[in-house]
Parts: structure tokens; C-alpha cells; sequence
């Protein structure tokens, strides 16, 4: 036990690309991984959200975290994934990224810890940066991504 | 262990005697010398005394026992019910529901002692006796006679069941280990109690005050038999202890509604197993049929056996269930529907198992009835309280009158019965205060002075209709159209063009009041809008019909069940949509040259109405495929007596469909309701008619 306590905890994340960068998501908010499918459209809501989509018998919401994080708009491609994440409350919302990539499985101490708002709207969704060899992770933050929805709506 | 676990039960069972002491009141107040009246409230007290004794609950206890003690002597005829009393009584449930709404909102039931009503009480007791006994002698009296009732019942052999208790090999070295060491060994038989509610927590009492002397080696019952309340009115144990014989029984005793403690030193030796089982049966069997003798006899508890049972069959019959294990039950058969919808849409490709569909289809819709009639319950639970409210607004307004109530049997959905209460109060408020004029006027205009309240439910297709009605004024809509240039929320040329029934609505809106005079029971503005919002949350709709100088009724229509509707899908745009069938009225095919423009809105003259038009493909941000010559195809949607036509591109036709909620996290319009799964898996949005109205 007490060796244990001595080495840093792990977390696995999901990387996933988004654009050009690679982005993780932590492994324990994701329910589900879906291929692309029929969205049906909401008429007159939040902007991010492209519509619902029906996980087995469930009216699940989609949201495009490309335009919550103010990037292009989503180019719909047969890599492209809905990763349907659980959040704390229980409610359960779909993600479009572009494509999966792997698992990876970081230490705590390879994670540089990031609060700051770099550029406005983008960093305030990431926790932190994951190395993963040499490659960088932006660690999304579930939490973060779906918490600030009235400021979003305010803006 | 702690009481805690008794909580939810003691909360049921005290509004359960709560609402029973609030009906029976009101009988007394029509008929002071009911006996049997009288005998359900002295019980009703007298469960609830102890209850709440057994809970730690020492106002609400002291507050029981004295009315308890008053209707002790109610009984036996030494005092007279008047008005006065009634009223005084009223106040203690008033009392007692502020104390038990303390213990369910914080688990405490505050420090209120309420000296006045114990006052009150005493002061019936002492001022209407013949002789000056104080009241707990005759409390005395009564719990003395109710233990000779039920030392009558015990047969003296079963007095000492703990004689026995069957003793196994490893119990006995214990035993005479404790001997050895020289403690003393108790052999005990404690008896509850026959009108104790919580023989469990009683027994769990029991045990509490003997762990302080010693320790508890057997039981008969087991432990477990009796914390889950597995026993008659007694259970026997072997105890070892050092306290002396009168110590251990004193703290049994000390614990309320037990009766009798028979404890003797115990004689450690090979009991004679077949024949004490034998024995005890017997003594089971004695103590049955002795019970009714026993109660007979007993005159301060005359009718205690023979009412229970006309009481108690309700909860007998029914069970509670966790709203969340039906919610389960219902979500499956939302499954099972889509599944046969399904079924239904591949089945057109191939004929042929249409009957099988069609015996699956009859299969779902029964299921579907049942589930949703598991869930319904009457209304009655809501507006059992009205009378006594109706009763105190009598008092606090000074006006006479009345509620007649009829459709309490009517069932709702438990979501919805539970939400019910709050708008009809306002309602009941609202007609007692605003509606109902005071006797002199009544009097003046020729009306009885007694005025009065209806409450009338009843089923009405697949709706279910809750009216209010009074006799009163009526809304007086000059008043209100005054009031509302006043403040205003319309413009004088409005006003003129706003028929009645719109001036009316306007009393739906927030913070609109006409009362000229603002009372603490209604006034504030607040209430009329709650009651449409929250009428509305419930898919429901209300209406209000008022003549002046004759009375208003006010019309509340809910939709038996929320979450399958029958649908009509339409087609808009290219996407499906569905609209619930229940805001329907026809459909109609119109030309385009039929379109008329009124104040640059379009509108159509259908059969001698001219109806609104809305295009639906507007309003859900999406191009028609049809094309501006095209007939169109109008659904003409009714709310309340307004009508509206929507235009759809196609119509698929009726459908049931199961309601799914959309995700908090999506701030959609008011337009959208929700949403369904269709059969291949697609998903549709419901329309409600009703915002485009």
C-alpha cells in the first residue's frame, strides 16, 4: 500500500482530433463511443447544439464542440465519432470530433496543470497539458465544456 | 439502529390521523353527539400520542395527550362538544400539522409548545367537569381500564411465556457462566401495547433500556422477527444482568404503551421441548379468543376491535410503490411500443403477419392502460383537506360558506395529483375571498346567506375536468378593464377591442389583482398566473366563465396521462413532426386564393370563423416543399375556444407515440414540447399547438 501511494496516480484519456490538434477526454465521463448518424435537427436552440440522435431508445443531444470552442465548422467525414460522455449529474450529451486516435494512459506528473485563459473561449475548456512521449494533449475538461452554458448563451 | 428508520411511516401514518381528526371535526361540528365520531377522534389522539412519544416528539405528545384526556371525557359524556370547543380543537390540528411538517422538512418538530392550546384544553376539562378532577387522573382512569382490558385478554399461563423459550446447548453454558459469575438470570415476558402502532420501535425501546442492566441472551421471537415487527403483542427473553428484579423491570415499564412486564428468575434447565410448543400454541389460540371476550368487557374501549377493520381495509388493500420502480415499468412499455412500431412499419413491406400485429398491437395497448391505471390515483388525497380550509376562510373572511364536493374518486396521474393542490387552493381561495360576496349583500340581492363552493370532478374522454364554482359575484370585467388601463398593461384602444372573455384572460397575467382591498388570504397578485402556469406545465389548460352578480366557474382540464399520446405526424420541410391529436380539431385543405389578409396577418374564413394561419415552416426555421400555388394542407389546432390552422407540407397520419423529455442542457422554444422515436428508429419533435396559439 504505502508503495503505491509513492508513484502518481494515472488517468486514461481518449484522444480525439479536433482540427489539427489532438485533444483527451477523460475516459471515465465517456459512455459511448457512436459512428456519425442521422442528427435530427432542433429548430431554435443554442447554436453548438446540431440536434438529437436516438442511443438505443434514448433522445440524446449533439453538440458541435467546434463551435463552442469558436473553430470551423464540423466537416462531416467517415472518421468523424460522436463520443457520448456522462456527466456528473447523470445527463448524458453527445460530442462530434473528428476522429478517435487512442487511449493513452497519463501519469499525473506529465500533466502541466492550465487555468489561464489563453485564447478567450478555447483555453477555458482545457484543464491541462498532457505529454504523451512527445507528443501534447489538450485535456478537455467535461465539466468545464458544459458548465459555462449561460455565459455561452448570454454571449 | 436508530428511530430514524420509522420516520417515513410515522410522518404517513400521523398525516393519515391528521386528515382523519380534520374529517371527523367537521362532523362533530354538525353533530356534537356522534358517538362514533367521538370514539374515532379519541383513537386517532390516542395513536398519534404515542407515536409521537415513541418518536421523542414532547410537544407534539403533550399536545395529543390533552386532547386525548378531553375526549376521554367527551366519552364519557362529562363534557358537552360545543362550537367553542370545536374551534379550539381546530387550532390543535392546525398545531399538530405545523409540527409535523417541522419533522418532515428538518426531522425536528421545532419548540413551539403551544401553552395556549394545552391551556385551552385544560380549561375545557376543568371548567365544564362536575367535580374538579385534575386531568390526568381521569388520563389515569382510562389507560388503568384499557390495562385491565387487556389483562383480561392475557391468560394468566401466557403471562410467563418466557418459561418457555426453548434454550440450545451453547445459550445454557452461557447462562450458567453468568450464574457462576454471579450475576442473575431473568427469564421476561414484556407485552405491547394492542393499540401501539410502532411495535418494533417499542420493542427496539425495550432493548435500548436493557442494554443499560445487562445483556440480552435469547428472544423469542428471533431479534430480527421482532425488528421486523414479526410478533403479536409480546416477546419473551432471557436476560442476564446484575441490576436487582425491580431495576429491570422498572425500565421496561418506563418505555410507553408496554403494558406488562412478567419477569421472574430464570431456572436453568432441559425444558421439556415437545410439550412447551405444544403449550404455547394453545396459549396463542387462548389469547385469540379471548381478545374479543376481553374487549367486550372492557368499557373504556368499546368499539376499538370492531372499528378497526372499517377503518384500515384501504391501506390493507393497497401497497405503496416507489414512484421510480412504475417509472421503470413505464419507460419498458414505451419500449415495447416502439418495438411494435417498428413491427408495424416492416411489416408493410410484407403482408401477412398483420394479425400477429394486430394481437401485439391490442397486447401493448392493455399493457399501456394498466401500467397507467397502476399510477393513477383519486383526487381525493388533494382535496380531502379543502373542507376544513373552506372552514377556516369562513372564519377568517367572516362570511358563511359552504363546499360541496363531488368527484373525489376521479384519478389522475400521481405526477399530476401531486401537483394539483396548490392551483386548485388558489382557486377555492380565490372564489372564497374574491368570488363570494359578504351575507349582508347576499342578503340584499336575494341570494341565501350561506354562500357556496363547488368542487365537481369528473373524466371526460381522455381528459379529466376540475371545475370551482361559486354563487358569488362574479367577475366584475368593467373593473377589470379599468384596472388594466390603469396600470397600463392595455391601451384604451385595445381595451375597446378586447371582447369580454379577453379581459377576462388578463387576470391570467403576473402580478394582476383587482381585489380592491389586498386580505392575507389572496390579493397579492399572485396566484391566478401561478395557477395557468402551473395548470400548463401539466399539458393542462384552465378556463374561467363568469356572469356578474351571479358567480364564476373556473374550468381546470388535464390530459389523463403524460407520457403516450395519440399523434398526428406531419411532414414539414422534409422533417416529421408530431402534434399531439388532443389540440386538434380538423384538417383542412385550403386554396391559396382562399388566404385573406386582416392587419397584414394571413387568415382563413372557414365555415363562418375566421381562423389565423400559421405557417409551420416559419416557425420551425425550415423552407416548405411546396410551392406557392399548391393547395395547402391546413390542421386546424384548438386551444381553449381559439383556433389557429397550421400549415404542414404532408400528413402521415395518427400515430402513438411515447413522450421523451429533450436534455436540460438544450435551451429549446416553447414551440417544441418533445420529442419520440418513431419505428425505424428516427427520431420526430412533438409541436405544441398551443405556443402557436
Amino acid at each position: 500500500m504505502e508503495e503505491l501511494n509513492v508513484s502518481y496516480n494515472t488517468i486514461q484519456y481518449i484522444v480525439v482530433g479536433l482540427g489539427s490538434e489532438n485533444y483527451g477526454i477523460d475516459i471515465s465521463y465517456v459512455d459511448n463511443i457512436v459512428r456519425m448518424q442521422h442528427i435530427t435537427r432542433i429548430p431554435r436552440v443554442q447554436k453548438e447544439i446540431k440536434g438529437v440522435i436516438n442511443l438505443r431508445g434514448e433522445v440524446i443531444p449533439v453538440v458541435s464542440i467546434r463551435i463552442k470552442m469558436n473553430l470551423a465548422e464540423d466537416e462531416i467525414t467517415d472518421d468523424t465519432r460522436i463520443i457520448i460522455v456522462k456527466l456528473e449529474s447523470g445527463e448524458r450529451i453527445g460530442i462530434i470530433v473528428d476522429n478517435v486516435k487512442e487511449v493513452v494512459t497519463l501519469s499525473e506528473d506529465t500533466i502541466e496543470k492550465q487555468s489561464y485563459d489563453s485564447k478567450a473561449g478555447r483555453a477555458s475548456f482545457i484543464s491541462g497539458i498532457g505529454k504523451n512521449g512527445d507528443a501534447l494533449i489538450s485535456l478537455l475538461d467535461m465539466n468545464l465544456v458544459f458548465a459555462d452554458k449561460e455565459k455561452e448563451n448570454n454571449a | 439502529m436508530d428511530v430514524s428508520q420509522y420516520l417515513e411511516i410515522f410522518l404517513d401514518e400521523t398525516k393519515e390521523h391528521l386528515q382523519s381528526l380534520s374529517d371527523q371535526l367537521m362532523i362533530l361540528e354538525q353533530e356534537p353527539e356522534n358517538m362514533d365520531v367521538i370514539n374515532e377522534i379519541f383513537r386517532a389522539a390516542h395513536s398519534m400520542k404515542g407515536m409521537a412519544g415513541t418518536m421523542g416528539y414532547k410537544n407534539m405528545q403533550n399536545l395529543t395527550h390533552d386532547m386525548e384526556n378531553v375526549f376521554s371525557e367527551v366519552r364519557n359524556g362529562s363534557i358537552k362538544v360545543d362550537g367553542s370547543m370545536v374551534d379550539v380543537l381546530f387550532q390543535v390540528l392546525d398545531a399538530l400539522e405545523e409540527y409535523t411538517d417541522n419533522i418532515q422538512n428538518t426531522s425536528d418538530e421545532g419548540d413551539n409548545e403551544n401553552e395556549h392550546l394545552i391551556k385551552a384544553l385544560n380549561d375545557i376539562l376543568n371548567g365544564e367537569k362536575a367535580e374538579p378532577a385534575p386531568a390526568p387522573a381521569a388520563a389515569e382512569a382510562t389507560e388503568a381500564a384499557e390495562t385491565a382490558a387487556a389483562e383480561t385478554a392475557d391468560a394468566s399461563s401466557e403471562k410467563a411465556k418466557f418459561k418457555t423459550i426453548p434454550l440450545g446447548e451453547s445459550e445454557k453454558t452461557v447462562l450458567s457462566e453468568a450464574l457462576a459469575q454471579g450475576k442473575k438470570v431473568y427469564g421476561m415476558t414484556v407485552c405491547v401495547s394492542e393499540n401501539c402502532i410502532l411495535k418494533a420501535a417499542r420493542a427496539f425501546l425495550v432493548f435500548k433500556a436493557l442494554e443499560e442492566h445487562g445483556e440480552i441472551i435469547v428472544s423469542a421471537p428471533s431479534t430480527q422477527d421482532i425488528e421486523d415487527e414479526k410478533f403479536e403483542n409480546d416477546f419473551s427473553l432471557v436476560f442476564v444482568s446484575d441490576s436487582a428484579m425491580d431495576a429491570v423491570q422498572k425500565a421496561v415499564l418506563s418505555v410507553s404503551e408496554i403494558e406488562d412486564c412478567v419477569i421472574d428468575n430464570m431456572q436453568i434447565e432441559a425444558p421439556k421441548a415437545e410439550g412447551s410448543v405444544k403449550e404455547e400454541k394453545t396459549e396463542v389460540v387462548q389469547a385469540a379468543s379471548n381478545a374479543p371476550k376481553a374487549d367486550k368487557m372492557a368499557s373504556s374501549a368499546p368499539a376499538k376491535q370492531d372499528k378497526k377493520p372499517v377503518g384500515k381495509p384501504v391501506a390493507n388493500r393497497t401497497v405503496r410503490v416507489d414512484i421510480e420502480k412504475l417509472d421503470v415499468l413505464m419507460n419498458l412499455v414505451s419500449e415495447l411500443i416502439i418495438a411494435k412500431n417498428s413491427l408495424v412499419t416492416s411489416s408493410n413491406l410484407d403482408g401477412g403477419v398483420n394479425e400477429h400485429i394486430e394481437y401485439l398491437e391490442s397486447v401493448t395497448t392493455n399493457l399501456h392502460e394498466s401500467v397507467m391505471k397502476v399510477r393513477m390515483v383519486p383526487i381525493e388525497s388533494v382535496v380531502a383537506k379543502f373542507p376544513k380550509m373552506v372552514r377556516d376562510l369562513s372564519k377568517k373572511l367572516d362570511k358563511k360558506m359552504q363546499l360541496f364536493m363531488s368527484g373525489e374518486e376521479t384519478e389522475l396521474d400521481r405526477t399530476v395529483v401531486d401537483e394539483i393542490g396548490d392551483p386548485l387552493m388558489h382557486l377555492l381561495r380565490n372564489s372564497a375571498d374574491h368570488g363570494l360576496e359578504s351575507a349582508e349583500v347576499r342578503k340584499e340581492r336575494g341570494k341565501p346567506e350561506v354562500g357556496s363552493i363547488f368542487l365537481d370532478a369528473y373524466q371526460d374522454g381522455n381528459n379529466v375536468v376540475i371545475e370551482v364554482r361559486d354563487d358569488g359575484n362574479g367577475i366584475d370585467v368593467d373593473a377589470v378593464r379599468r384596472k388594466a388601463i390603469d396600470r397600463g398593461t392595455i391601451t384604451e384602444e385595445q381595451a375597446e377591442n378586447m371582447d369580454d372573455k379577453d379581459i377576462i384572460n388578463l387576470l391570467f397575467l403576473p402580478s394582476f389583482s383587482t381585489a380592491k382591498q389586498v386580505t392575507d388570504v389572496s390579493g397579492r397578485g399572485v396566484g391566478l398566473d401561478v395557477v395557468k402556469s402551473k395548470i400548463e406545465s401539466l399539458s393542462g389548460e384552465v378556463e374561467v366563465k363568469s356572469q356578474l352578480g351571479v358567480g364564476s366557474c373556473w374550468t381546470i382540464r388535464l390530459p389523463l396521462t403524460l407520457a403516450i399520446i395519440q399523434a398526428l405526424m406531419v411532414v414539414v420541410g422534409g422533417e416529421k413532426y408530431a402534434i399531439s391529436l388532443g389540440s386538434i380539431q380538423t384538417i383542412e385543405d385550403v386554396n391559396p386564393s382562399d388566404l385573406k389578409l386582416v392587419e397584414n396577418r394571413e387568415v382563413i374564413n372557414l365555415r363562418g370563423s375566421v381562423i389565423p394561419i400559421v405557417r409551420l415552416s416559419e416557425h420551425l426555421d425550415i423552407a416548405s416543399t411546396k410551392g406557392p400555388e399548391d393547395n395547402l394542407t391546413v390542421v386546424i389546432a384548438k386551444k381553449g375556444d381559439k383556433l389557429a390552422g397550421l400549415v404542414v407540407d404532408e400528413l402521415i397520419g395518427q400515430q402513438e407515440i411515447v413522450i421523451k423529455s429533450l436534455s436540460k442542457y438544450i435551451k429549446k422554444s416553447k414551440l417544441i414540447s418533445g420529442a419520440t422515436i418513431l419505428g425505424d428508429g428516427e427520431i420526430a419533435l412533438i409541436v405544441d399547438a398551443n405556443a402557436l396559439i
